[in-house]
Formats: C-alpha cells, sequence, structure tokens
C-alpha cells in the first residue's frame, strides 16, 4: 500500500475506531465497519486497529480469522451467498451453490478472475420459508433454481 | 419529546396517541417482514400509498408496514383491518382495485383470497385461515397490527404497560417470582427455567451485573427471532428492562446476527426512541432504574449462540466458549454476573408480567409453559411462522397448520432443534411438542426450527448436513467437537460415497459417545443428535447406502443414476437446453432424447426442467 492511501487508511480506521468509542468490545463491529468500505480487511487496517484499541494484533487477527462475515482476501464487486440452511437444503440448495460454481467456474468462497463475483456460502438467512435463497448484494432471490442463476447473475455488472 | 416521569405520565400519552387513532377506520396493513420483502411488499407500499394520496383518502385510510404476519408462503400479504381482510401474494397491479373496490366499497376481490388446498374454499377473513386458526399468537400477535418503527403503536396495543407495573407495583423479587410462577423456560434451546436464572444471578455477588439478549439466532431453518425483532423490537427491549430491573442491572446488549441488517436498523431505532421516552437511560419513568442498551452485531459463528462464547465474542474475543464450572449468571461478560435470554423469551416477559404466572401458566403442559414459536419451513405447503401452545402435536402443526405435504408426497420426518436436534419419523407425528417430550423421541425443542421432509429426503444425507455443518462451525477449542466432527464427516462421506462398510454405524455410534461425553460445550455434546435420531428411526436407510450401494431417496450422487423413461419422453428438448454436460442428445422429432452416463454429472438439472417426469432417478 502506498504511504498516501495508508494514510488515508489510517484516518478512515480513526473515525471507525472513535464511532465505537474505542470499545474493545465492539472489535466485530468495528472490523465489520471496516470490511463495509473496503469490501474486506487490508492488513494495515488491522494493524492500526490493533494499535488504536491497544488490543494485540495476534487477537485482532484471530477475532478477524474467527467470524466468517470477515475476509482477509479482496472479494468481487457482487457478494453471492447461496443459503445453506436446512429449510433451503432440503429443498435443493446443494444444487443452486453447484450451478453458480459451473456458472462462475469457481468454488465456493472464491473470487472471480474479473474480480466480478464472489462466491459464499451461509448457514442460514433467516428467509426460510423461500428456500432456496439466494443473496447478492443484499438481495434476496427466493425459489431459486439452478437453471434461473444465469438469469439472476445477468442482473449485476 | 419531554422523557416520560413516572407511570400516570406513560397513560396519559398511551391516551392521547389512541385517542387520535379511530378503531373503525380502515387500515391497510403490509407484511414487510423478509419473505414478503423478497416478493416485493415494499414496491406494493409504495404503490398503496401513491393511489391513497391520488383519490385524497390521506386521513380516512391508513397505511401500515408491519412486522412479519408469518404466513411467508402466500407473501406479499394484506389484511385490512378492521374487517381482517385477507388478500394473499397482491401484486403492484392489485392495488388500484383494492382501493377502489374493497376499500371504497366494500367488495371482496375473489382472486386475491386465500383457497383452501383441500376444499378450495375460498376464505375472507385472516383469523379463518387454516394456517392461523390453531395458533395462539399471545407473543407474536402484534407483529401484524403495528409498524415496528413506531413507538406509538406499541404504546396503542398497551406497551410498556407491564414494565410500569413492575417497576411501580412489584418488587424486584416479586417480578422473579412470578416469571418462575409462570414456568417459562429458555426459548433459546436449552430450556432452562427463566426464572431460576435470574434469581440465581440477583443473588450472585458483585456490583455490576448484565443482561443480554440474544439475537444471534444460529439454527439454521428458524427465523422466529428475527421476525420477532424485526417486527416488535419494543417488546423484546421492554422484557429486558424488566429483567434489568429483577436482577438489579444498568447495562444491558442485544447481540444480533450481521445477516439480519433489518434487525439491527429496528432495534437501534427502538433503543432511541425508548430513550428519548424516558424508558431507557437514567431514572426510567421515575423510578430510579438507569438502564441503557447497546447493540452488538454477531460475526456469523453458530458457537456464539453458547453463552460464553457469545460474551467473549461480546468482550472483542474470538467466540470460543469456556468451561462452565462457574456460570455464567455468577461469572459472565467481563467476569460479572450475566442474565443471558433469547429473543422470544425476553418478548414473553411483560406478557406475564401484565397478565400473571397462573393465566400464563393456564396454556402448555405441565413443564412446558406457554406458547413457542415455530418456523414450519421444508416440505410443507404452508411454511412460515407459527405460534402454538406448547403441547400440540406435530400432526396438528404440519397437517392442521401447515397443509401437509406438497405434490402429494409422502410425509418421511421432521428435524427439530436445528443442528442439536434430531428427526422425528411419521410414526411419532402424535407426539405433543414440549421440551421433555422432543428430548425423550431423541430431538429436542431448540430454537424452534422445525423443517418437514418427504420421501424425497435421504436421512443420511440430512445427518452429513448436520455434521458437517458443524464440523465448519465447531470452534476447534476441545478435541472431541474438533476431531470428532471430523471423523464423523468422513464416515457418512463414505458412507454417501458407497464406500461405506460394515461396522460404520457402530464407529458412528462410538465416536457420537465419545463427542456426548467429551464436550467441552453444548455444540459438541449435543452434535451427534442428528445421527443418532436418524439411526434410531432410519437405521434402514443406512444399511441401503452400506450395503446394496443405493440411496433410496435417490439423493446422494454416486449412489444413484438419471434415466430417461422412453415412453414418457415426446423428445422436447428442455433437458437438452438445461444439461451444463451436453450429455443428452436429441434423436430425432418426436423421438425420446438419449442420456451419456459417462458425461453426466448428475446435477440434476435435466430432472428438474422436465415436466413431464419423464426422466427418474434409480
Amino acid at each position: 500500500m502506498c504511504p498516501a492511501g495508508k494514510k488515508k487508511l489510517a484516518e478512515q480506521v480513526e473515525s471507525i475506531l472513535d464511532s465505537h468509542q474505542r470499545d474493545k468490545g465492539m472489535l466485530v463491529a468495528i472490523l465489520q465497519d471496516i470490511q463495509a468500505e473496503h469490501n474486506y480487511l487490508p492488513r494495515e487496517s488491522l494493524e492500526e486497529v490493533s494499535k488504536g484499541l491497544c488490543v494485540p494484533l495476534s487477537q485482532v487477527y484471530s477475532v478477524a480469522t474467527f467470524f466468517k462475515a470477515l475476509s482477509l482476501e479482496p472479494r468481487g464487486r457482487h457478494l453471492i451467498n447461496v443459503c445453506l440452511g436446512t429449510a433451503c437444503h432440503v429443498r435443493g440448495a446443494v444444487r443452486v451453490l453447484e450451478a453458480m460454481e459451473r456458472e462462475l467456474a469457481i468454488s465456493s468462497g472464491e473470487t472471480t478472475k474479473d474480480l466480478r463475483f464472489t462466491l459464499e456460502t451461509v448457514n442460514c438467512v433467516g428467509a426460510c420459508a423461500l428456500g432456496p435463497v439466494v443473496i447478492v448484494d443484499g438481495e434476496y432471490h427466493g425459489q431459486m433454481k439452478a437453471e434461473k442463476t444465469k438469469d439472476v447473475l445477468a442482473d449485476y455488472a | 419529546m419531554k422523557r416520560l416521569g413516572s407511570p400516570k405520565e406513560l397513560e396519559t400519552l398511551r391516551r392521547s396517541v389512541t385517542s387520535q387513532r379511530d378503531p373503525k377506520r380502515l387500515c391497510i396493513t403490509i407484511c414487510s417482514g423478509t419473505g414478503c420483502h423478497a416478493y416485493g411488499c415494499e414496491k406494493v407500499t409504495a404503490t398503496f400509498t401513491e393511489e391513497i394520496g391520488k383519490r385524497g383518502l390521506e386521513g380516512k385510510v391508513d397505511i401500515r408496514a408491519t412486522g412479519c404476519h408469518g404466513f411467508c408462503e402466500r407473501g406479499p400479504l394484506v389484511v385490512i383491518r378492521p374487517k381482517d381482510i385477507f388478500y394473499q401474494r397482491v401484486k403492484v397491479e392489485d392495488v388500484p382495485e383494492i382501493i377502489s373496490e374493497t376499500v371504497l366499497n366494500g367488495k371482496i376481490i375473489d382472486r386475491l383470497l386465500y383457497a383452501d388446498p383441500n376444499t378450495g374454499q375460498k376464505i375472507i377473513s385472516e383469523h379463518e385461515v387454516p394456517f392461523y386458526k390453531k395458533q395462539k399468537r399471545f407473543v407474536f400477535g402484534s407483529n401484524g397490527y403495528i409498524d415496528p418503527t413506531s413507538i406509538d403503536d406499541y404504546l396503542a396495543v398497551g406497551g410498556y404497560s407491564a414494565l410500569a407495573k413492575a417497576l411501580f407495583k412489584m418488587s424486584p423479587e416479586e417480578v422473579i417470582s412470578e416469571v418462575k410462577k409462570s414456568g417459562l423456560r429458555g426459548r433459546g434451546g436449552g430450556g432452562f427455567p427463566t426464572g431460576v436464572k435470574w434469581e440465581s444471578c440477583r443473588q450472585a455477588k458483585g456490583d455490576t451485573r448484565y443482561v443480554i439478549c440474544n439475537a444471534d439466532e444460529g439454527d439454521p431453518g428458524a427465523y422466529m427471532d428475527r421476525s420477532l425483532v424485526e417486527g416488535d423490537p419494543h417488546s423484546v427491549i421492554e422484557g429486558m428492562i424488566i429483567g434489568a430491573y429483577a436482577i438489579s442491572s444498568h447495562q444491558g446488549y442485544v447481540y444480533v446476527r450481521y445477516e439480519y441488517p433489518l434487525a439491527v436498523k429496528n432495534v437501534e431505532l427502538a433503543i432511541k426512541q425508548a430513550e428519548e421516552y424516558g424508558l431507557l437511560g437514567e431514572n426510567i419513568l421515575g423510578s430510579g432504574l438507569n438502564f441503557s442498551i447497546r447493540i452488538n452485531r454477531g460475526g456469523g459463528a453458530f458457537v456464539c449462540g453458547e453463552s460464553s462464547a457469545l460474551m467473549a465474542s461480546l468482550e472483542g474475543k474470538p467466540g470460543e466458549p469456556r468451561a462452565k464450572y462457574i456460570h455464567t449468571v455468577e461469572k459472565g461478560l467481563w467476569g460479572k454476573p450475566t442474565t443471558l435470554n433469547n429473543v422470544e423469551t425476553w418478548a414473553n416477559v411483560p406478557l406475564i408480567i401484565n397478565k400473571g404466572a397462573s393465566w400464563y401458566a393456564e396454556t402448555g403442559t405441565e413443564n412446558s409453559k406457554g406458547t413457542k414459536i415455530f418456523s414450519l419451513v421444508g416440505k410443507v405447503n404452508n411454511t412460515g411462522l407459527v405460534e402454538v401452545p406448547m403441547g400440540i402435536t406435530l400432526r396438528e402443526i404440519i397437517y392442521d397448520i401447515g397443509g401437509g405435504i406438497p405434490k402429494g408426497k409422502r410425509f418421511k420426518g421432521v428435524q427439530t432443534g436445528g443442528p442439536s436436534g434430531g428427526v422425528i419419523p411419521e410414526s411419532l407425528l402424535d407426539l405433543p411438542v414440549d421440551f421433555d417430550e422432543l428430548n425423550k423421541a431423541g430431538s429436542m425443542m431448540g430454537s424452534g426450527g422445525m423443517i418437514v421432509m418427504d420421501e424425497d429426503n435421504c436421512m443420511v444425507d440430512i445427518a452429513k448436513y448436520f455434521i458437517r455443518f458443524l464440523e465448519g462451525e465447531s470452534c476447534g477449542k476441545c478435541v472431541p467437537c474438533r476431531e470428532g466432527l471430523k471423523r464423523m464427516r468422513e464416515v457418512l462421506d463414505d458412507i454417501t460415497d458407497g464406500n461405506g462398510k460394515e461396522g460404520d454405524i457402530e464407529l458412528l455410534e462410538q465416536l457420537s459417545a465419545a463427542l456426548v461425553d467429551g464436550s467441552l460445550c453444548a455444540l459438541g455434546s449435543t452434535a451427534p443428535n442428528p445421527v443418532l435420531s436418524t439411526l434410531r428411526y432410519f437405521r434402514d436407510e443406512y444399511q441401503a447406502h452400506i450395503k446394496d450401494k443405493k440411496c433410496p431417496a435417490g439423493v446422494c450422487k454416486a449412489l444413484i443414476t438419471y434415466q430417461i423413461i422412453e415412453e414418457k419422453c415426446p423428445g422436447c428438448g428442455l433437458c437438452i437446453k438445461a444439461c451444463p454436460q451436453e450429455a443428452i442428445t436429441a434423436r430425432g422429432k418426436k423421438q425420446p432424447v438419449v442420456l451419456d452416463q459417462e458425461k453426466c454429472i448428475k446435477c440434476g438439472a435435466c430432472y428438474d426442467v422436465c415436466k413431464l417426469e419423464a426422466i427418474e432417478v434409480r
């Protein structure tokens, strides 16, 4: 990261820390806010958080890698979450996931080379009546079927 | 807004809110829960607002975007109150007609009514719909009536009156005793008596105590907490304040899943409103109680449903549980006595205080009082959230409320209790649903997920699904859970891949015993339940996989093939287009297609797309 970028990042992290009153207990929320800005957690941001909260970097790292919602890798412009909750599973969510993997030529957890999509799975989004559910950038697509994947993805450039 | 300084001021405010509302005035309530959202209820609401404006009906007809009504299957749902006219699957195009016909002329639009799938009879009133008829919506009831972003709506249905009663007419001990007497047990899964928990926490040594609401609903297939906290956040907050008074706490936390952004938003707003009204913060209602609530967003870890793991996460640490020789009611968050209850438990509290423990205890069974909200999902006609009295049978829930199994398929089992629970077979459909009966059947109540499965679901696959789920969610701190789940999953992989061997079932049972005995927390000790319960009731199916190398339900890929039924196939070619492998070829006009088994990856795309049932799984 260039020095200017680093400085900007540091300022951003500072303001996020302030918005949480530099409360150590809010570490997960702080990391979520940083991720909301960058789509992932740049290494430098973790260092800034560690300094700013006086929490060892190892602890920040262990929290950042513990929770599914947090990513240390850059992610695509659009985040696809295929719900694999039980209700979705019994209605064929795995087939939908496989169709997504085939369509994007990546495995779950990966990002397409053009950084257009990141494909992830989620354990349940609480929209069980609509299963199988796929969420793209927060938008719910209910009653998904393998053959609908192409059409759904086409809406996200 | 001036902070309310006494219960009298609260009542004055309530009267002024209700006096401005004419109970006879038409109110169009539009369900804005997650399900209806996905069906586009936002546009329906916007169109209603626009139409009402266009026709100059403002002030004559109210529009209210409410929380989840529960009947998610049929969304977007619109109920016109007070007439209780129930319209389902309402589209934007239907809105002008609803206004001109129903709102202005009182005429019912037949096509938007719900038709009973068994009798074909059209039903007008929401309360007459079989899905709602057998429910007792004590906790979930306000959801369909109030706008969750309006504290005045909550006040209009009697909100915060339980708080006033607790603070001014009851001592903390009396509150605890009332909750104990009610028989309320934790709705998050464990079923621990809530009043006992509160009492231990109050008696624990220390000056600082914490109250936590677990809204990190992690059980896959359960979403009642989401709908409550999104649709009626004040009821949860009111419960928490009463709890804080009972145990003497000044700080509370709501721990919400990051996947529930609307829940975060609505709780944040509700907290702010309650603070402005003097129902949170310093000197609540002039009682001298100081209590505030903060929101923490969970990071998507199932194990954080475990109390000590959740507290670790609240402290900014990874959500790993600890051994609980000392309970969290004595040493919880930051080492202080802490009371943690889940959303639904908290939402029950105002009800108990308002109506009294004896009223509450009238509903339910001997050791499980009150109602429980279940998410009735999977292979069932009427999916959605149902609140039923404890003790109702599974059959009543699945058939009378849920309308049975779709497409004439046969019921096979119902999974309750999430990954810690088990599958209950058809022979136990008349089981009364309560904490103890479900435990006896080898499952558990859990947070209330009820996933119905039909003959097309493979029980070995379901067991594998949960073990895989838990393997991924195991925090890795203790060996039995970390390694045991991995081994169990490997054995199950073998079985479903056609590599199962004699002794695998026994190995699974041994590993299960090790997990039950040796795990640090409930995630590990209950993890074998999906395997043990399916072994108990569906052992044949395991044996078919191991001995005959067959998956009777046609799910496990390695053990099945897709076949074209030539007599039924007219060669329409839909499956040719759907096949990602170009494994299906045409033979000629009106000739059945040919499926090349070598190329087939068994994705099922052809099977899904074929409308003539000309493809079968063998």
